[in-house]
């Protein structure tokens, strides 16, 4: 497929030469056409096609208004957003403190490591680990109990509702901005504290007007990318939740297992919607990323 | 009088304010973050009996003929996923870096395409593109029987599921790898020397990205040995569906399993950590 870009070049030998270097390539794009592009064509296709086959743009207009289709994109999308502001800013400051903080360097190693830990820790143990820390009898809502006499049940908390699975996505979701802001913030040069400072520039002042606009393109990417994270994350909600959050990925699992939606075009659709917002934060984060690259590193 | 007590505060306060006390505050809350429902998952885990810390939940969870079972076979499908990426991932690279370098843009956002799609596309994807029999285009001729109806058809189908959610890591640390090393001259000396292409890579290659490979293996084994959406979904007999029902009428050997999945984790991360001098790297399979 590839080969045909190719400028035509100059001689039969070195065609045929163009031709065969490609060979050493075949595998991973076949391995790729077969395990990649072919199913995400097929849910592409599916989407645009009716119960009998035929062209239809009804699907992807029925996600519009479909009520528990909506309800259930806004719920991704909100939780998304929130895990990734959150965790975007908690871990944008712990990554401050490990790198240009004055922190003991030892402790910049030990946070790295365990964020390269927490952010690949996830599905059903991190359910279960929550389970145990914030659930009814769980270690923290006894110590909330026991000693500070709050009862955070009583006061309204569920461990299996927004909050709950936000707090749980947290444990994943910061570390990752942590793993991510860190290499930025060391990017920063020492010489333009000192130049803002040699013009008599406070503190406050370089922060807003040096440090953090040259900041600014990588943490809002590291943020998409945050939110794109936790939009495709299925197997901890489904854990910790059962299927009582009715987020996007739920929905489609329930589609797979069985057409909950009496129409498997409208489950494609669903589908291809999700790849869509996955594709539009991707491009956001490369996007900025090349624009934090002019003047970190 | 005064002035001296004055000039001790402003004194301790600029001590005080060479403690970072806003770094240390956001490092002790990130901490707590971490440690808390390890610590509250490990203390579950001792409870089992009443009054005294045990590991009889870890005995128990051990001793279950199923675990030993899903968790083998799901260290299996890891190493068959580890061993097949290799293959199929370090020629391309090399073949990239070495012949067709105008190859490495598609080839590079193609290893990018499973950030954007999710686990649970690509399985719904495979299970639709799958579970009908493989026939030549535009005809009824039946080549193969669907995958998903017998055994191997589903460990192929995984596998590869597999190899796609692991692709971005596996392509990342293996490019990164043959970046330092210079592959060129390397494959020159090799061949005056009179070496083949399969000894080069094999022998050549192969050993001088061993530190890259080993964190693409091990990241790769952290995201399959405990995956529960490809493997719920396609019926296999793994280790995170079974921890997930597991879950469901019990409640300690869970928490133990938990446990011992984090440390496995912490382990392959920690080796990471060690072999790549601290670049940290981050893989999804939440």
């Amino acid at each position: 497929m590839a080969q045909i870009t190719l400028p035509a070049s100059k001689t039969a030998t070195g065609a045929s030469l163009d031709w065969k270097k490609w060979i050493g390539v075949t595998p991973f794009f076949l391995f790729a056409i077969l395990f990649l592009i072919l199913p995400s064509l097929r849910l592409f296709i599916g989407s645009f096609t009716d119960n009998e086959g035929r062209f239809t743009i009804a699907n992807v207009l029925q996600l519009f208004e479909q009520r528990s289709i909506l309800d259930a994109y806004w719920l991704s999308i909100r939780i998304s957003a929130v895990t990734a502001i959150a965790g975007g800013i908690f871990g944008f400051l712990l990554a401050y403190a490990v790198t240009i903080g004055g922190l003991p360097r030892p402790l910049r190693t030990t946070l790295i490591t365990f964020s390269g830990v927490a952010s690949n820790f996830a599905g059903v143990p991190l359910a279960f680990a929550f389970v145990a820390t914030l659930g009814r009898t769980g270690i923290v809502t006894a110590i909330l109990r026991d000693v500070f006499h709050v009862n955070i049940y009583q006061a309204g908390f569920n461990l299996y509702s927004f909050l709950g699975l936000s707090l749980t996505y947290m444990y994943f979701q910061f570390p990752l901005m942590v793993l991510i802001m860190a290499p930025a913030l060391d990017g920063l040069k020492r010489e333009w504290r000192e130049a803002a400072e040699n013009l008599g520039a406070s503190s406050l002042q370089y922060w807003t007007r040096i440090a953090l606009p040259v900041l600014l393109p990588s943490i809002l990417g590291a943020m998409i990318l945050l939110f794109g994270n936790a939009f495709g994350a299925y197997a901890t909600a489904y854990a910790l939740t059962g299927g009582a959050m009715p987020i996007v990925t739920i929905q489609i699992g329930a589609q797979i297992r069985g057409d909950v939606l009496h129409n498997p075009g409208l489950g494609y659709a669903m589908a291809m919607g999700m790849v869509f917002i996955m594709a539009i934060s991707l491009a956001g984060y490369s996007w900025l990323q090349r624009i934090s690259e002019r003047w970190l590193r | 009088m005064a002035a001296t007590y004055l000039g001790k505060v402003a004194a301790m306060i600029t001590r005080l304010r060479r403690i970072p006390f806003w770094s240390w505050f956001w490092f002790l809350l990130g901490t707590l973050y971490f440690i808390l429902p390890l610590y509250a998952t490990l203390e579950f885990s001792l409870e089992m009996e009443r009054d005294r810390i045990s590991l009889l939940a870890y005995e128990r969870a051990f001793a279950d003929p199923e675990f030993i079972e899903t968790f083998v076979y799901s260290n299996l499908l890891a190493i068959a996923t580890i061993i097949i990426s290799i293959i199929l991932i370090v020629p391309t690279a090399y073949w990239i870096r070495l012949r067709v370098p105008e190859a490495r843009r598609i080839v590079e956002f193609i290893t990018l395409l499973p950030f954007v799609i999710p686990a649970i596309i690509l399985v719904f994807g495979l299970i639709r593109i799958y579970s009908s029999p493989v026939q030549v285009p535009l005809t009824d001729i039946t080549l193969l029987q669907p995958l998903t109806n017998f055994n191997l058809g589903t460990n192929i189908l995984i596998v590869a599921g597999y190899m796609v959610l692991a692709m971005p890591y596996m392509y990342r640390s293996v490019d990164t790898g043959m970046r330092t090393v210079d592959v060129r001259t390397l494959t020159e000396a090799a061949q005056s020397l009179g070496a083949s292409w399969l000894t080069i890579i094999a022998r050549v290659i192969l050993p001088n990205i061993r530190a890259a490979l080993l964190s693409g293996a091990l990241l790769t084994f952290a995201i399959v040995v405990g995956e529960v959406t490809l493997a719920s979904f396609l019926g296999v007999p793994a280790f995170g569906p079974y921890l997930f029902l597991l879950g469901q009428h019990r409640a300690y050997e869970p928490a133990a399993l938990s446990f011992t999945s984090f440390l496995l984790t912490w382990l392959a991360m920690g080796i990471i950590q060690l072999v790549t001098g601290g670049q940290g790297q981050a893989a999804g399979a939440h």
